[in-house]
């Protein structure tokens, strides 16, 4: 029997699940090998039987706490899709301020108070809240590795990431490292798998897939003060999908 | 006798984005009707205070997956105004490229993916693969084609990579255009079989007409996607950096919503918006589209939205292959600038498929953003959706339940809602 799939998303911008439809024709060989069963983004019918779960963007309300629990509780198998529910993501970087602080940047005067879908805490990734089975990173997603990943899924293997970083990807490609023509990246603590798409095409890497396992940290930041690079946009950079608060 | 009808669509399936439905209807007689938008707040604005210039695009673009590259053109026009850089004509062209590329990619989506299988009868494009594979192969084919274009000038469809401020950080080879240009020169002729398919089925596309205000940007060059002055189909042109005097947020009484409003209670921006008010740019072939369809300016069918966006991917096809030849025959050449840190405010609006699109950022003097605004095409049209829901739902309340709601199911989706651009947005309290 096929594998009953379900895609789910939080706070995020839906361009992961944007990537699955955009594998094409592809699609058509994917429906194939498991069933579609609810995929709010592209599909009226939904079902609460599924055996793997796709879940997409960040945990922001209790009131998306309490849905992320149900999803874990009706499924066999459970994946982060994408950088906003692996790591948080950009959606992170407002837990550098207090919720207060951003409600009323935004909101200003607005009557908020008390209203349930307005009642945020700091930005959460998935495993924050539920354990998780497989990642699937990136802002985006490489789509090429979903379908990897899919495909492994529905014969029963384990999907493995690579445990490499993006300059091994970068070298093979053949690329001029971009530190050298004055730019910044974060390729040599970031887990490849993306093909080093930014590298690739000229502008450097921004850790959206995440640090790998055990990043050579102090060697990072050496490369970064040897090619001039100041603290504060050191900060900047390594903040952007990968926020710690007082930490890189 | 009227009857007692109470419906609920909790998450609303086949848009971007997460949004609602209410009606209760008392012996016939429409008591609430309601769109809701649920999506959890993100807080952008407050979150790229702080990040340096060159940062703002690759964060704003993640507002939102399927308009990533009209946010990232927005965001560095934004900044290139307020900190007086100009770009060469070479990356004006290939900025209109990757608007046409998303476009393109948006609208296939829309028409092919999201509201075809209202057509067609379907819940999804699932078993239309089945029932109607021909179409769905030519659907999937276009939408290809426009990623295609989105990645040969972005690096990537969804978050951009090249665009940068003051230009590219690589740009596309001759062939790779002359490649894109046979691409898109095929694509014509799928374009049109898809018109047909929808063509074939319109009649369940309801007639039902309120009217409103449509407000697009608009220019004397050409069918305005990339720059232009702000427009009203009730009269009047404005330059982008009035928007605030246009978007006119206000908080209605009873909710937090921020809705905007100009000279109606509402307005429509999009697609539709754009054919009524740039109509005359359109090329031939987009023409031939609207004809198919009878659709004229000024259309007040929230549902003909749908055929406006047809109409509009002819066009971005036919300006996209004239774009390639202005670039081929000017010649491609690298292009590198320093750019000059410098304070100041800017505005900068485009067209995303939804419609208008404005960024505004205060930058400092060290290139960090001090304030950002961002004002969504779908927020805009959120008190229309609204306004229509008031009309047409007394209009049909005799219907069956379920026909009732599928019809306001599909006046949602033909807005095409973009929900997860939630810098703001609206939130009503229902009982």
């Amino acid at each position: 029997m096929k594998p009953r799939v379900a895609f789910f998303d939080f706070a995020s911008c839906e361009g992961c699940q944007l990537q699955v439809i955009n594998l094409e024709e592809k699609i058509l060989d994917l429906i194939d090998v498991v069933e579609v069963v609810s995929f709010r983004e592209a599909m009226k019918e939904s079902s609460d039987d599924y055996d793997i779960a796709f879940v997409e963007g960040s945990i922001m309300r209790p009131m998306d706490e309490e849905r992320l629990k149900r999803i874990r509780k009706n499924a066999r198998i459970l994946v982060a899709l994408g950088a906003c529910a692996c790591i948080g993501g950009v959606n992170r970087l407002r837990n550098e301020w207090s919720v207060d602080e951003v409600k009323k940047e935004v909101y200003d005067e607005a009557d908020i108070e008390g209203n349930r879908l307005f009642d945020v805490f700091p930005t959460k990734a998935v495993d924050e809240v539920v354990d998780v089975d497989f990642r699937i990173p990136g802002c985006p997603i490489n789509r090429e590795e979903f379908a990897k990943v899919v495909a492994h899924l529905a014969i029963g293997k384990e999907p493995r990431l690579p445990s490499y970083p993006v300059c091994v990807e970068c070298k093979k490609n053949e690329n001029i490292c971009v530190f050298e023509l004055g730019k910044f990246c974060l390729g040599p603590v970031t887990r490849a798998g993306c093909n080093a798409i930014c590298p690739t095409h000229g502008d450097g890497c921004e850790g959206c897939r995440g640090y790998l396992d055990d990043p050579r940290m102090e060697a990072a930041k050496d490369v970064l003060r040897k090619y001039g690079v100041s603290f504060d946009e050191m900060m900047k950079r390594f903040n952007m999908f990968n926020y710690r608060k007082g930490a890189i | 006798m009227g009857r007692d009808i109470d419906i609920e669509v909790r998450h609303l399936t086949r848009v971007e984005g997460h949004g609602n439905i209410y009606l209760n209807a008392r012996s016939g007689k429409v008591e609430k009707v309601l769109w809701e938008v649920d999506e959890a707040p993100r807080f952008f604005e407050a979150m790229v205070r702080g990040k340096s210039y060159h940062q703002l695009s690759h964060i704003t673009s993640r507002i939102c997956g399927i308009c990533s590259i009209s946010h990232s053109l927005a965001s560095l026009k934004a900044t290139e105004a307020a900190m007086g850089v100009e770009i060469s004509k070479q990356t004006e062209l290939l900025r209109r490229l990757a608007l046409y590329g998303e476009n393109l990619q948006s609208h296939t989506l829309h028409v092919g993916y999201l509201v075809a299988p209202d057509l067609l009868g379907a819940g999804s494009v699932i078993p239309l693969v089945k029932t109607a594979k021909e179409a769905v192969v030519k659907i999937v084919g276009l939408h290809r084609t426009a990623n295609m274009l989105s990645e040969a000038i972005c690096g990537r469809a969804t978050h951009p990579i090249t665009l940068e401020v003051g230009g590219f950080t690589e740009i596309p080879t001759e062939r790779a255009l002359l490649g894109m240009r046979e691409e898109l020169e095929n694509a014509k002729g799928v374009c049109t079989d898809v018109a047909g398919v929808v063509l074939a089925h319109a009649d369940r596309l309801p007639d039902f007409t309120r009217e409103t205000e449509f407000i697009a940007l608009t220019n004397d060059e050409n069918y305005a996607f990339y720059d232009g002055d702000l427009g009203s189909t009730d009269g009047g042109r404005w330059p982008v950096e009035e928007y605030l005097s246009i978007t006119n947020e206000y908080v209605v009484p009873h909710s937090t919503a921020k809705y905007t409003r100009h000279n109606r209670e509402s307005y429509m921006v999009g697609a539709l918006a754009r054919f009524n008010l740039n109509h005359a740019m359109l090329s031939k072939e987009a023409m031939e589209v609207a004809g198919m369809f009878g659709l004229k300016p000024v259309c007040h069918n929230p549902f003909m939205n749908n055929v406006a966006q047809l109409v509009e991917i002819m066009d971005s096809l036919v300006d996209s292959i004239g774009i390639i030849d202005e670039l081929l025959d000017r010649g491609l050449e690298e292009e590198s600038g320093e750019i000059e840190v410098r304070a100041g405010r800017g505005v900068g609006a485009v067209h995303a498929p939804r419609g208008l699109l404005i960024h505004d950022y205060t930058i400092d003097g060290l290139g960090n953003c001090t304030k950002a605004n961002c004002i969504i095409p779908t927020n805009q049209n959120h008190a229309n959706i609204q306004k229509d829901m008031e009309e047409l739902a007394p209009a049909i309340i005799d219907k069956p339940a379920k026909e009732i709601e599928l019809t306001l199911e599909m006046l949602v989706r033909a807005y095409d809602p973009c929900i997860s651009c939630s810098t703001h947005y609206i939130d009503v309290n229902f009982r």
